[in-house]
């Protein structure tokens, strides 16, 4: 075993590989969480619906989305959605499953952020005779978006966290650029490693910026104009 | 290929699933409680350890992790079988995640109760053991909970590994008999089942650990 020493020649020769497969990551986790922001939203919309029959049926999906595995969802959306004639690359199939799955998660954060408004505010809309839709964009939003801003970002750390699984569907992200070089050069010690510090190297970053969007954002709201 | 005979495969999957958890799950509440009373209590040396330790799992992916320990340790000399890898892995991700849950815990039993137990004189064990602990952990609970679900849901990981659990058999009949829609279909149902099966079971506990505690108003 020569492999017990750490080998820089190797890792400055793999290192722009890795940051270069570093932006599929990142591109996979920034649409993966527009798609669960959007999908979060309509979650939470679903689940304040007038119709009991579609707040009950938005609870048990999302329920069953969060309470499966997100690697068996991205099979799941991979290996089925062919069959009804929808083939999507790996990529696609990457970002609508991570948006699924932490869309899911974020209902109950957008839900909570929602029902955290004062009912005076919803009454001084009715009383204002806005719209349902100007009450949600120049009411309720604007108002709720600083108190989900932490669990939000905290939801898309974690999303970016789980981007490997997209190795399992041949995604060329970090960890299958990774797994590609160990095997070639059958040194794993270097790829791998290099791997984790960037992954704690950005979810650091990304903790440190989610906390500055939350200091900076105005307490007393915004206008969404 | 048959329903039934696809339903007995995926069972055999399952089986090795639960046996995962069952395994990663004590190693999890051991390094949670261990870590998360380090982080609390021990003196600068040892809290800057468990600081690393609960940064670092929690900083990086779990596969990360898992391919790290399976794939890089053996450069090291120690060679471990993936079952192994898959229970240290999986317990020391979700253990990282615990003790948070553990120190918040203990944070929150208001301060009166330290304050009292100290006028009466227990001592630092006594106090930890007799009075917050069994308060704190009826708020562990829950969080609790949901970390042993998301277990659940990581061990869909050793599959990748090789390890022959339940995504594992998904994927292996999914690739030869190509009935994949029953198949994923079935596999989702199973691992839903097992998290609703957990959800159930902490209630109970829940409901259990806080009698006595004079919780709940005029519920109890």
């Amino acid at each position: 075993m020569n492999g017990f020493h750490w080998d820089w020649a190797f890792t400055w020769e793999v290192l722009p590989m890795i940051l270069s497969a570093a932006k599929v990551t990142l591109l996979a986790t920034l649409l993966g969480s527009i798609f669960a922001i959007v999908m979060g939203l309509v979650f939470a919309l679903l689940r304040r619906n007038n119709s009991r029959t579609l707040r009950i049926s938005t609870y048990w999906v999302v329920e069953f989305i969060r309470s499966t595995p997100l690697l068996v969802q991205i099979f799941f959306l991979y290996y089925v959605m062919p069959e009804f004639g929808i083939s999507m690359s790996p990529l696609a199939t990457g970002v609508f499953a991570l948006g699924l799955h932490y869309g899911a998660y974020l209902s109950e954060v957008f839900r909570s952020g929602i029902d955290g408004i004062e009912k005076g505010q919803w009454e001084a809309a009715r009383a204002l005779n806005l719209t349902i839709f100007d009450t949600y964009k120049d009411i309720v939003l604007p108002q709720a978006i600083r108190p989900m801003i932490p669990a939000t970002g905290n939801y898309i750390i974690a999303m970016f966290k789980e981007t490997p699984q997209l190795s399992a569907i041949t995604l060329l992200e970090m960890l299958q650029m990774a797994k590609i070089i160990g095997s070639e050069n059958f040194r794993y010690l270097e790829p791998f490693t290099l791997v984790g510090i960037l992954y704690l190297v950005f979810s650091l970053l990304a903790a440190y910026g989610i906390h500055q969007v939350e200091r900076r954002f105005p307490k007393e709201g915004f206008s969404l104009k | 290929m048959e329903f039934g005979e696809i339903v007995s495969v995926l069972l055999q999957g399952a089986i090795v699933t639960i046996e995962i958890v069952a395994m990663a799950l004590p190693l999890a509440v051991l390094m949670a409680f261990s870590f998360g009373l380090i982080r609390l209590y021990a003196p600068a040396p040892f809290k800057q350890i468990a600081i690393v330790y609960i940064e670092f799992f929690r900083g990086t992916s779990a596969l990360i992790q898992l391919y790290w320990i399976y794939f890089v340790l053996p450069f090291f000399g120690i060679t471990i079988d993936a079952m192994t890898a898959a229970v240290v892995a999986l317990g020391l991700n979700i253990g990282a995640y615990g003790t948070e849950v553990v120190r918040g815990a203990i944070q929150s039993v208001p301060k009166g109760q330290y304050e009292a137990s100290i006028a009466l004189n227990f001592t630092a064990s006594q106090r930890l053991w007799r009075i917050i602990m069994p308060q704190a952990l009826v708020n562990m609970i829950p969080p609790f909970g949901n970390l042993a679900i998301e277990l659940v849901k990581a061990t869909s990981l050793v599959s990748l590994i090789t390890i022959g659990d339940l995504t594992f058999k998904a994927k292996m009949l999914a690739d030869t008999t190509l009935q994949v829609g029953e198949i994923f279909g079935v596999v989702l149902l199973f691992y839903f089942v097992m998290a609703q099966f957990l959800v159930f079971f902490i209630r109970r506990l829940e409901t259990h650990l806080s009698k006595g505690l004079g919780r709940g108003g005029l519920h109890s």
